[in-house]
């Protein structure tokens, strides 16, 4: 309290304020540091294809797939309603199988995250597909220009962070 | 040095002096702002017309971290210089960065459901904003909890700065982790992924929203000094009426609103 007016002059309690203040933040922020590292696993929204090739996914377990749809890669079956795609990091593909209404977003090049999880012959069953968008905006006729010109990034335009 | 530039009655004359200049700013860029952002920009080659959704909710979400980086460092300035002027700054600052988060999350949960699939996904960057939305109203339900001005402020300033520890985690959590939602597209490496047409109505729109922001502040950090005035005002009438012996067992918030009178007056 600024005015007891025994003890250390105010100057003197004013630093010794901040230096607490400063030290308590820094060990905070060390604690919540060594808190999200260790968490790292769990933080993480979905797996890329890589990380099944890697065996880091007990078989059967529920867990969100991401990457990109590969090109060329989308089939629809016989019903009508169920659809398969392949799932790639640019490194790996899985395949993936999902029965339902997809998003505005869904095209073949473009980021998507699959819930759901891997049957037996290693095909991701999905019970839910959601569109990734990346963080490029632009005017559609920039785009088209874009493609023409041969300066269009495929696969970057997915924009998947690793 | 702090104090010259903190002093309440100076703040309070700098403030009137800006007020309508800030008041012009904020009309004139919202006006201009939304008729680009609305009518006069493009589509986007991906997400159509939905992208102008952006041009509210990224200046929000802007707005929320940046109300809440005051609100820090106001707590910070009040708890080691023990300034009222800090405090009030800090109080201020809660409710209006609380509103652009709230923004920020409802146009989220708008743009999400048409171009992602969803209203809401528990990825850290959809997470980490709903925790500052939580960490606003936490602390101004501390400030409303405790009845002494003085306990209050130290107990909400404690919170507000452990709360800091989550801004960086909302920045960068697009990139430290996997996440549904998009990396940042203005303050990136290599420049904003966006081309100019939708750069300018979008940068008008932060230009507002700041005005906007600034100007409330300004008004809530008067108001703030107001209402301690008054306080101070009455607290001494009350003691004048009971005589001497009260006025000097006063409370220390007491003497802590004279001292705000005296540099008012």
């Amino acid at each position: 309290m600024p005015l007891v007016t025994k003890g250390p002059k105010p100057s003197q309690r004013k630093r010794r304020r901040l230096v607490m203040i400063l030290s308590a933040m820094a060990v905070l922020a060390l604690a919540a540091g060594l808190v999200l590292r260790a968490l790292n696993d769990n933080l993480v929204f979905f797996m890329a294809p890589s990380d099944i090739q890697a065996g880091k996914i007990e078989p059967g377990r529920q867990f969100r797939l991401g990457g990109l749809v590969a090109e060329n890669s989308v089939t629809k079956a016989a019903d009508g309603l169920t659809i398969q795609f392949i799932v790639t990091d640019l490194v790996n593909e899985t395949p993936v199988r999902f029965r339902g209404l997809l998003p505005d977003l869904f095209r073949e090049g473009q980021g998507v995250i699959a819930e759901g999880r891997l049957d037996e012959s290693g095909t991701f069953v999905a019970t839910s597909v959601l569109a990734k968008h990346d963080e490029k905006y632009m005017p559609p006729e920039v785009a088209e220009a874009l493609r023409k010109s041969g300066k269009w990034e495929e696969g970057s335009a997915g924009g998947d962070s690793p | 040095m702090m104090h010259r530039f903190a002093n309440p009655t100076r703040f309070v004359r700098l403030a009137d002096r800006m007020l309508p200049w800030l008041f012009i700013v904020t009309l004139g860029s919202f006006a201009v702002g939304l008729y680009m952002a609305l009518i006069t920009s493009p589509p986007d080659y991906q997400q159509g017309d939905s992208v102008r959704i952006m041009y509210v909710h990224a200046p929000s979400a802007w707005m929320g971290l940046f109300g809440y980086m005051v609100l820090a460092g106001a707590s910070f300035a009040s708890l080691v210089w023990r300034h009222p002027l800090a405090d009030a700054a800090a109080k201020a600052s809660a409710p209006i960065g609380a509103a652009f988060t709230g923004l920020a999350l409802l146009t989220g949960s708008l743009w999400g459901q048409p171009m992602w699939g969803t209203w809401w996904v528990w990825d850290a960057r959809l997470t980490s904003m709903l925790v500052l939305f939580f960490l606003y109203l936490g602390y101004m339900a501390l400030w409303s909890a405790i009845e002494d001005r003085q306990k209050a402020s130290k107990a909400a300033a404690i919170l507000a700065l452990v709360g800091a520890i989550n801004v960086p985690i909302i920045k960068f959590s697009v990139d430290w982790w996997n996440t549904l939602h998009q990396p940042a597209s203005i303050m990136r490496q290599g420049g904003p992924s966006m081309d100019s047409a939708m750069l300018w109505p979008l940068g008008i729109m932060f230009v507002a929203f700041n005005a906007y922001y600034a100007m409330v502040l300004m008004w809530r950090i008067k108001a703030e000094l107001a209402a301690r005035k008054i306080e101070t005002l009455r607290y001494n009438q009350a003691a004048r009426q009971e005589g001497p012996a009260a006025r000097q067992e006063g409370p220390a918030a007491r003497q802590e609103g004279q001292a705000v009178l005296e540099e008012g007056s």
